[in-house]
């Protein structure tokens, strides 16, 4: 062993790639061979996800996107030298030096300097408040500019450019406006008609694009005040963002004479190599195959084939697929494959749906049978997909169209993932494909995303295949016999819905009896909820008693949302957001009295926050005293039915809308549900209650109400869709009556109507079918559960507050009445807040 | 009855009456100025006694956790990020970053007893 020499090798980057090519090093090490591994890095910080880069806004830390922390240098061998780029190269004497003056010798020199943004001499760049989007540094200085800013602009209206413009719109800019050079957006990526969609839904969010313009200069004083295009019209901005491409770093390759492009770019050859052999060039700085691969799979790629040249294997680095998903711009786009081919070499098949913001396009081949490319602006759930079905030239099936329409048969379009060659390329960032997903999970059980990313890594790059890699697993273990049922946890080998068909078939009350008839072991924190919303879903007797309040998530529990500090909130019902003069000024006094925050909430009352657990019942009694009843805040169960004022004061209105939502708000109080229920009735159809956003809406018409069902508001906005129209009120509450207590029996735990929908065969057109027109005879059994359970309604409050066993619970500690000390709050704006997380 | 074996010497403090843990719930006693969480397993028949701060977010919090079991060992969840921790031996199951003490519990005359 002594006779072989450590094999010395120096990398100069510690980027993305320069790392990369360290971990696949490091994996593929023989015993017999020793590397000694040194990398010098520019940045200040070890590598990171610099694909996730914008999500730093989003409150990621430096930390959070972080490859791999300086331990893990250390343990492997690697000498680690950070803010110390490589300045020269002495390819005679095989050694680098660097700025700090280390001089290292190689047998073999990676250069992974990556790329920079390509800065256009424009007069007045070098201007305050002109920034690039590359590094943490970069953004860190956008941050802190961004909050002493109100109009910014970003130039270049590509790939990079968009995703900086979204992250100037996040950072709370007034305006943020997108200016191109070209006469639109992505020229690059997509076609004319699908930049005409990204720009009116990129409007629609508040971006303001400006095409064919030329920036002529960036004017102000020492800080930017305005653009200057050569049409002479004027810009006012006091930040600009420039991404106008990128530029490959290859000065140190040029000072060590290896040969470059004229444009930018090492050149290499299949293997990865310079001009010089023992010098290597990957990821965004290399020119192979005459361009530069500005995405990370390539560049992970190229790492690969250099690690397998070093450690004795045969491999080379062939064209790679340049397909592109954006990601963060608040809009989907994806082109692959030929995007741009046209007719007669192909088939050109095009879907635009204006309305909903949506443009698609795929490119098949003459004779109909395999995909070559396409488009998808708006909606691009089917990008994996495609790429797939392109990637592996999948047979098409005989209407290529349902590839973008889908299916119309009910049947999923396109060849499934599971009919894809074994070589099918899943993850293509790490190279992971089909064969081996369905190896690890087959052979070694390894049947999660989680488990599949530790143990072939799947998954952990750009993170677009995850989709994918489900279908797969759900496909492996199908296909092993097992069926991924959603059984509820290791103590009930049941769904959600088969568990509540027993529960009520069998009359059990008690979580206990449910445990001991159809469970085994002690339950859980999963379990206990779960079956607790049943038992209220099927009986609505009050939640704190027999062995029910144990089992109840902590909110339920205490009949109150836990806030940061362990304190708890209050929120009373305050049907349709009507209140009387008297009612205010009691949620005034209790406030005062026990010291609470209060703020009022989206859903038209008014929360108080701080409350201590021992607090709760007298607060409670002095509400309830006034006539309140709880608001079921904290369950998952009817929230609130907000409202417009209406025909009773509003001009527009066609109907009473507070008097509605009223009545419909305590019809429906206290319903326990798969997950809490919005709504909201507008009294017109300017829809000032946002009706639309909600689990079900009602908008007034000048004949009756239409009502609207499962929307969503939140992170993940959905309109509600249309279930009947002109309908009277008794129609109304009838259909909202099957509709709930449908949702209630078949919906997954903490499912809100909006994906339970979208989960469902058949969607609108079956639920209208059950709902409206009875198709499957349950109605009326539907009406009479939900009847049942609207009879028992008692307030929970009420209950616990004259009932001193159930309220003797409400204590922080079992042995003294005191309060928890430790609870604390800051103060702000003349009211408390709870302190902030250690 | 003993719930945890013990080999260290420990004082026992009185904490409750075992009606003031609700069945298969749990309750936070001062002793010392020490928050504890008890919890009265009563279907494995069974006491267990914890920090009642979690060291996650440092919430005084675990006794209003919901328990029960993974595999048999019996365990806590803090209601706040459902950490859960094992009511044996104090580790947290789903984060091996975490730890909460764990301390004997003994039931005399129906009064708790918790040792420190
Ligand atoms: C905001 C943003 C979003 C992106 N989104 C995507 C995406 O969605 N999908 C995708 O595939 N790609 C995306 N990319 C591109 C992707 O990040 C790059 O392809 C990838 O980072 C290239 O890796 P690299 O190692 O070649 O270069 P880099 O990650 O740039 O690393 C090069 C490193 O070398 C250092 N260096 C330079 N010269 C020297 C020297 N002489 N000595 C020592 N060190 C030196 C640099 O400072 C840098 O740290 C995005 C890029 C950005 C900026
Ligand atoms: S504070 Fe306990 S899980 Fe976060």
């Amino acid at each position: 062993m002594n006779s072989i020499r450590n094999i010395r090798i120096v990398v100069a980057g510690n980027g993305m790639v320069g790392y990369k090519f360290c971990e696949k090093l490091l994996a593929r090490k023989k015993t017999e061979q020793h590397f000694e591994v040194t990398v010098f890095g520019e940045e200040p910080r070890e590598a990171y996800d610099r694909v996730h880069l914008s999500e730093f806004f989003a409150g990621k830390s430096a930390d959070d996107l972080s490859l791999a922390c300086r331990d893990w240098y250390a343990e492997n061998n690697i000498l680690l030298l950070l803010s110390d780029p490589v300045v020269d190269i002495d390819r005679e004497q095989k050694c680098v030096r660097s700025h700090h003056g280390h001089v290292v010798y190689y047998d073999y020199l990676i250069l992974a300097t990556g790329s920079g943004a390509f800065v256009p001499s424009i007069p007045g760049v070098e201007k305050e408040g002109v920034f690039v989007y590359r590094t943490i540094e970069d953004l860190e200085l956008i941050q802190s500019h961004a909050a002493k800013s109100k109009k910014g602009a970003v130039l270049g209206g590509g790939l990079l450019g968009l995703e900086a413009a979204k992250a100037l719109l996040d950072l709370g800019l007034q305006e943020a406006h997108v200016v191109e050079f070209a006469p639109r957006l992505m020229p690059r990526q997509i076609d004319e008609a699908g930049s005409r969609t990204l720009q009116n839904q990129l409007e629609s969010l508040g971006l303001q694009v400006h095409l064919a313009k030329s920036t002529q200069e960036i004017t102000g004083g020492d800080c930017i005040e305005g653009m200057l295009f050569a049409d002479g019209s004027l810009l006012e901005v006091d930040m600009l963002v420039i991404s106008a491409g990128i530029r490959p770093r290859d000065e140190l390759a040029k000072i060590a004479g290896l040969e470059t492009h004229p444009r930018g770019g090492i050149v290499v050859n299949n293997h990865l190599q310079t001009s010089d052999p023992n010098i290597f060039a990957i990821g965004e700085c290399a020119l192979a195959h005459h361009m530069i691969y500005g995405l990370i799979a390539p560049g992970y790629e190229m790492a690969e084939v250099v690690v397998a040249k070093l450690t004795g294997g045969e491999k080379e680095f062939l064209p790679f697929d340049m397909s592109t998903k954006l990601k963060l711009i608040g809009t989907d786009v994806a082109s692959f494959g030929d995007a741009f081919i046209e007719e007669p070499t192909c088939k050109t098949i095009r879907y635009e749906n204006k309305a909903k913001g949506i443009y698609k396009r795929v490119n098949v081949s003459e004779d109909g049978k395999t995909l070559l490319g396409g488009i998808l602006v708006g909606d691009a759930s089917q990008y994996n997909m495609l790429l797939q079905t392109f990637k592996n030239k999948t047979i098409l099936p005989p209407d290529p169209e349902d590839l973008i329409l889908g299916s119309r048969g009910g049947e999923e379009a396109g060849a499934g993932v599971m009919s894809f060659p074994d070589d099918a390329l899943i993850c293509s960032c790490e190279a992971v494909t089909k064969g081996m997903l369905c190896h690890e999970i087959g052979e070694f059980g390894h049947h999660t995303v989680d488990a599949l990313k530790k143990s072939c890594k799947a998954g952990t790059g750009c993170g677009g295949c995850v989709p994918l890699v489900k279908d797969i697993i759900a496909g492996v273990m199908n296909q092993k016999g097992v069926y991924l049922r959603n059984v509820v946890c290791e103590h009930f080998n049941y769904s959600r819905q088969e568990l509540l068909d027993l529960v009520k078939m069998n009359g059990l009350k008690t979580y206990g009896a449910v445990l001991d008839e159809f469970g085994k072991g002690d339950g859980c924190e999963v379990c206990k909820p779960l079956v607790a919303s049943l038992l209220a879903s099927l009986w609505n007797e009050n939640i704190l008693q027999k062995d029910r309040a144990p089992i109840q998530d902590s909110n339920d529990r205490y009949l109150a949302n836990i806030q940061k500090g362990g304190t708890y909130s209050v929120v009373p019902r305050i049907p349709g957001g009507e209140i009387t003069p008297e009612k205010l000024i009691v949620i005034g006094e209790v406030a005062q009295k026990y010291g609470l925050y209060t703020k009022i909430t989206g859903g038209q009352r008014i929360d108080m926050f701080g409350a201590h657990l021992g607090d709760l019942p007298n607060i409670w009694e002095e509400l309830i005293d006034a006539g309140f009843e709880s608001g079921h805040a904290y369950g998952k169960s009817l929230r609130t039915v907000k409202s417009c004022v209406g025909s009773t004061w509003c001009r527009f209105g066609v109907q009473d809308s507070v008097s509605f939502a009223i009545e419909v708000e305590d019809r429906y109080k206290g319903l326990r549900s798969p997950h809490k229920l919005k709504s909201a009735v507008s009294g017109c159809i300017r829809e000032c209650a946002e009706a639309q956003s909600k689990d079900f809406g009602i908008i007034a018409t000048e004949k009756g109400w239409n009502l609207y069902v499962c929307g969503n508001g939140g992170s993940k906005p959905q309109h509600a869709q249309l279930l009947a129209t002109d309908v009277d009120k008794e129609t109304c509450i009838r259909l909202i009556d099957r509709f709930l207590m449908f949702y209630i029996k078949t919906a997954d735990p903490l499912t809100r109507t909006a994906t339970w929908l979208n989960k469902m065969e058949g969607g609108i057109n079956y639920l209208k079918a059950v709902v409206v027109e009875d198709s499957l005879g349950i109605a009326a059994e539907l009406e009479n559960d939900i009847q049942q359970l609207i009879d028992v309604y008692q307030c929970e409050w009420k209950e616990v507050v004259q009932n001193p066993e159930l309220r003797k619970r409400f204590t922080h500690f079992v042995n003294t009445p005191e309060k928890d000390p430790t609870v604390e709050f800051d103060s702000m704006r003349g009211q408390k807040k709870a302190a902030e997380w250690v | 009855m003993y719930s945890n074996e013990t080999t260290q010497k420990v004082t026992w403090h009185k904490a409750c009456h075992v009606d003031d843990i609700p069945e298969d719930g749990g309750g936070c006693a001062l002793i010392d100025g020490r928050q504890i969480a008890i919890f009265n397993f009563s279907r494995r028949g069974e006491w267990f006694a914890t920090d009642n701060q979690c060291p996650h977010r440092q919430q005084m919090a675990v006794s209003r956790g919901m328990i029960g079991s993974q595999d048999g060992e019996p365990k806590v969840a803090c209601p706040f990020h459902k950490k859960t921790f094992s009511l044996q031996t104090g580790k947290c199951l789903n984060d091996e970053n975490y730890e909460i003490g764990t301390f004997p519990v003994m039931v005399k005359e129906n009064l708790v007893y918790i040792g420190i």
